[in-house]
C-alpha cells in the first residue's frame, strides 16, 4: 500500500512539474515576442491588457470595425466591443467594469458627478457625428416635416397624419428602450424635454423599429442613418415652417442644414494611456474616420 | 468476494469488541448526516427568503422619495424624465392583459388537448403528442420572440387591419403557446389520477364516451385542472423575454387586446442595465419585482391549495 501510495505522489509530483514547465515556457515566448514587437512598432506598449469597450447600440457596429481594424494592425492588442446602450456603457465606467464607454448622447452631470465620487476624471472624445432619420415606411404620403410637427408627434399632440399632409390615418410611434443614447438625445434635442406620449411603442433596438416600420404604412420612428433601408425611408426635414428641408446625409449634416444630429462620444476614465491611448488615436485618425465613413456616420472633417 | 466477507466478518468482531465506542461514533455520525441533509433540505426556503429580504430591502427604499399610493395608482411610468414619476397601475394592467389573454386562449386548446390525449387517442397518436408538447416546451423564448417579430405580428396587423402588429394580442397568442404545455401536462396527469372504475361506472349506466368525459371525468379532475391553470398563469405572468420583443412595450393602461402593452417583466428587463446603482428608478424596479414576486407567490399557493385538495380527493 505505501509502495503504490508513494508512486502516486511521485506520479502526481512529476505531472504538476511537467505541466508547470509546458504552460511556463510558450508564456514566456509570448512575452519576450510581444515586447520585441511592441518595441519595434509602438515604443513598449503594454499589449496584455484587454481593453473592454462598451455602450451605445447605435455605435456597436462602428466599434468592432475600429475595433477589428486595429487589431490587424495591432495582432497583440485585444479589445472587445459590446452594446447594451449609452447609459449602460457610460454606468459600466463609472463603476470601473469598462476601459471605454462608447456613448451617443453627452454625459449628465449626475453622472459626471457619480464618476468622480468613484474617484474617475472622465475625458471625453468626439469620434464622430450621427445623423438621426426621421423614418417612415416607403409607401408613406408624408412630403416633409418640421422640428415642431417632430416634437408634436412624439408628444401626443398630433395624433392623425392628415395634420401633417398625409392621409387621414392615426400616428403610430416608434421609439427606443430608455436606456438607448437616442432616446435620450431625442427627448432632449427634438422634445426639448417633454415626454414621449404614452402611446409610443418602446422597441427593445434599432433594428425593430426598423421592421415595426416596415410593416407599418402609418408609423414613424426616428434611426441612425445607417439603418435606413429600401422598405424604410427618411424624411426631409426643416428646421422650422417655411424653411427648406433636407434629407439626412454626410453633406446635409456637415453644412449643419440637417438638423437632427449629434456628435457620437467616446468616454476613457483618465487621460488616455496605453494600448487606450493608441486606440483612440486610430480611431481619430484617418483609419479609423475612414471607418466612420463606412458604416453610415459622419466623420469629423 | 470471499476476501470481502472475511474482511466484513473480522470487521463484525472488531465492532463487537468495541461497541460502546462505536455506539458514540454511529449516534454522532448519524447527527451529522442529519444536520447535512437538514441543511441541503431547508436550501431552498433559505434562498427564497434571501431573495425575498434582498428585494424587500431595496425595494422598499423607494417609498423614501416616491409614496405608496403614487406608486400603485398613479397612471404614469415616465423612469426617465425630469420630473420623474413611477406609477405601476399600467405595468400591472399590461402584465395582467396579457396572461388574461393568454389564458383565454391556452385554457380550452389545454384542456382540449389533455382530454384526447388522456382518452380518446390511441397509444400510438398519445405517444407522439406527448414527446411533441415536450419539445414545444423546450423552445427558447427568444426564438419565439424572433418569430413573433417576422411572422405572428404581421400577420395580426393583416387580419385586423390595424396599422402595427406590435399588440398585447400577438404577446397573448405567444405566451399562450409557452403556458400550454404546462396545462396539458398537468390535466393530463390528473384526468389519468381518476380511478378507473369512475370511467367503468359511467359507461355501464350506458353514458356515452362523450357523457362520460363531459359529466363525469372532467367535474372530477377538476382541482387538478384548476391547479394546471393557475401554474399555467405563473409561467405567463412571469414570461419576459417574448413578451418585450412583441408587444410594443407601450407604458398605457391599454383598453382592448388591439393596442400594445408593457409588462412588469419586459420593464424590469428593460430599464435595469442603465440605471444607477441605489437611485430612485433603481429601487422602483426592485418594487416592481416586489409586486410581480407576490403576484406569482399568490398563483403558486393558490394552485398548490387546490392540487393538494385535489389530491385528497382522488384518494
Amino acid at each position: 500500500m505505501k509502495k503504490i501510495a508513494m508512486l502516486l505522489v511521485l506520479i502526481m509530483v512529476a505531472t504538476v512539474a511537467l505541466v508547470g514547465c509546458g504552460s511556463d515556457t510558450p508564456v514566456n515566448e509570448n512575452t519576450t515576442s510581444n515586447g520585441s514587437e511592441a518595441v519595434e512598432v509602438n515604443n513598449e506598449v503594454d499589449f496584455n491588457k484587454l481593453v473592454q469597450v462598451k455602450g451605445s447600440d447605435t455605435m456597436v457596429n462602428i466599434g468592432q470595425q475600429w475595433a477589428e481594424v486595429f487589431m490587424d494592425e495591432n495582432p497583440q492588442a485585444q479589445i472587445a466591443v459590446t452594446g447594451g446602450g449609452s447609459g449602460t456603457g457610460i454606468a459600466a465606467i463609472i463603476n470601473g467594469t469598462a476601459d471605454i464607454a462608447q456613448s451617443s448622447r453627452a454625459m449628465k452631470d449626475k453622472e459626471k458627478e457619480d464618476a468622480e465620487a468613484n474617484g474617475y476624471e472622465l475625458t471625453e472624445i468626439i469620434a464622430g457625428r450621427d445623423g438621426i432619420a426621421i423614418a417612415v415606411h416607403k409607401d408613406s404620403g408624408i412630403e416633409e416635416i418640421t422640428m415642431e410637427q417632430i416634437k408634436d408627434i412624439f408628444t401626443g399632440v398630433i395624433t392623425n397624419w392628415k395634420e401633417v399632409g398625409g392621409n387621414d390615418a392615426e400616428i403610430t410611434l416608434y421609439s427606443r428602450e430608455s436606456n438607448s443614447g437616442t432616446y435620450a438625445f431625442f427627448k432632449e434635442f427634438v422634445l426639448k424635454d417633454e415626454e414621449y406620449a404614452q402611446h409610443s411603442m418602446l422597441m427593445p433596438s434599432t433594428g425593430a423599429i426598423v421592421e415595426g416600420l416596415k410593416q407599418d404604412v402609418n408609423g414613424i420612428g426616428y434611426v441612425g442613418l445607417g439603418y435606413l433601408t429600401d422598405d424604410v425611408k427618411a424624411v426631409p426635414v426643416a428646421k422650422e415652417a417655411g424653411a427648406k428641408s433636407f434629407l439626412p446625409s454626410i453633406e446635409t449634416i456637415n453644412a449643419g442644414d440637417y438638423p437632427v444630429a449629434r456628435p457620437l462620444f467616446l468616454y476613457v476614465a483618465g487621460e488616455p494611456q496605453g494600448v487606450i491611448k493608441l486606440y483612440v488615436d486610430f480611431i481619430l485618425g484617418s483609419g479609423g474616420q475612414a471607418i466612420v465613413k463606412e458604416t453610415g456616420f459622419i466623420p469629423l472633417n | 468476494m470471499a476476501n470481502a466477507q472475511e474482511m466484513l466478518v473480522t470487521q463484525d468482531k472488531f465492532t463487537h469488541r468495541k461497541n460502546l465506542k462505536k455506539d458514540i461514533k454511529h449516534s454522532l455520525g448519524e447527527y451529522i448526516i442529519e444536520k447535512i441533509i437538514f441543511c441541503l433540505g431547508i436550501t431552498s426556503v433559505i434562498i427564497f427568503s434571501l431573495i425575498f429580504l434582498f428585494l424587500l430591502r431595496t425595494g422598499l427604499t423607494l417609498f423614501r422619495d416616491v409614496s405608496l399610493k403614487e406608486f400603485l395608482f398613479s397612471k404614469n411610468w415616465f423612469p426617465i424624465s425630469v420630473n420623474p414619476q413611477y406609477g405601476i397601475l399600467p405595468l400591472v394592467a399590461g402584465s395582467l392583459l396579457i396572461t388574461a389573454g393568454a389564458i383565454l386562449i391556452s385554457v380550452p386548446i389545454g384542456v382540449g388537448c389533455a382530454i384526447y390525449i388522456s382518452e380518446v387517442a390511441p397509444p400510438k397518436t398519445k405517444m407522439v403528442l406527448k414527446v411533441i408538447i415536450e419539445f414545444l416546451s423546450a423552445i427558447p423564448s427568444v426564438v419565439l420572440g424572433f418569430l413573433g417579430i417576422v411572422v405572428l405580428a404581421n400577420w395580426v396587423r393583416i387580419s385586423f387591419s390595424l396599422s402595427s402588429g406590435f399588440t398585447a394580442l400577438t404577446g397573448s397568442i405567444l405566451v399562450s403557446l409557452m403556458a400550454l404545455p404546462t396545462i396539458i401536462t398537468i390535466s393530463d396527469d390528473a384526468i389519468n389520477a381518476l380511478p378507473k372504475e369512475y370511467r367503468e361506472a359511467s359507461l355501464a349506466l350506458g353514458a356515452t364516451k362523450w357523457e362520460t368525459i363531459i359529466n363525469v371525468l372532467v367535474p372530477a379532475a377538476s382541482s387538478g385542472i384548476i391547479a394546471a391553470i393557475m401554474l399555467g398563469i405563473g409561467r405567463a405572468i412571469g414570461e419576459t423575454m417574448t413578451v418585450m420583443m412583441v408587444t410594443g412595450n407601450a407604458a398605457k393602461i391599454p383598453d382592448t387586446f388591439l393596442t400594445s402593452a408593457r409588462t412588469m417583466t419586459a420593464t424590469i428587463a428593460a430599464e435595469m442595465g442603465d440605471t444607477v446603482r441605489n437611485g430612485t428608478h433603481y429601487h422602483a424596479l426592485f418594487a416592481v419585482g416586489i409586486v410581480l414576486l407576490m403576484m406569482t407567490t399568490c398563483i403558486n399557493l393558490i394552485a398548490d391549495f387546490v392540487l393538494n385538495r385535489a389530491r385528497k380527493e382522488g384518494r
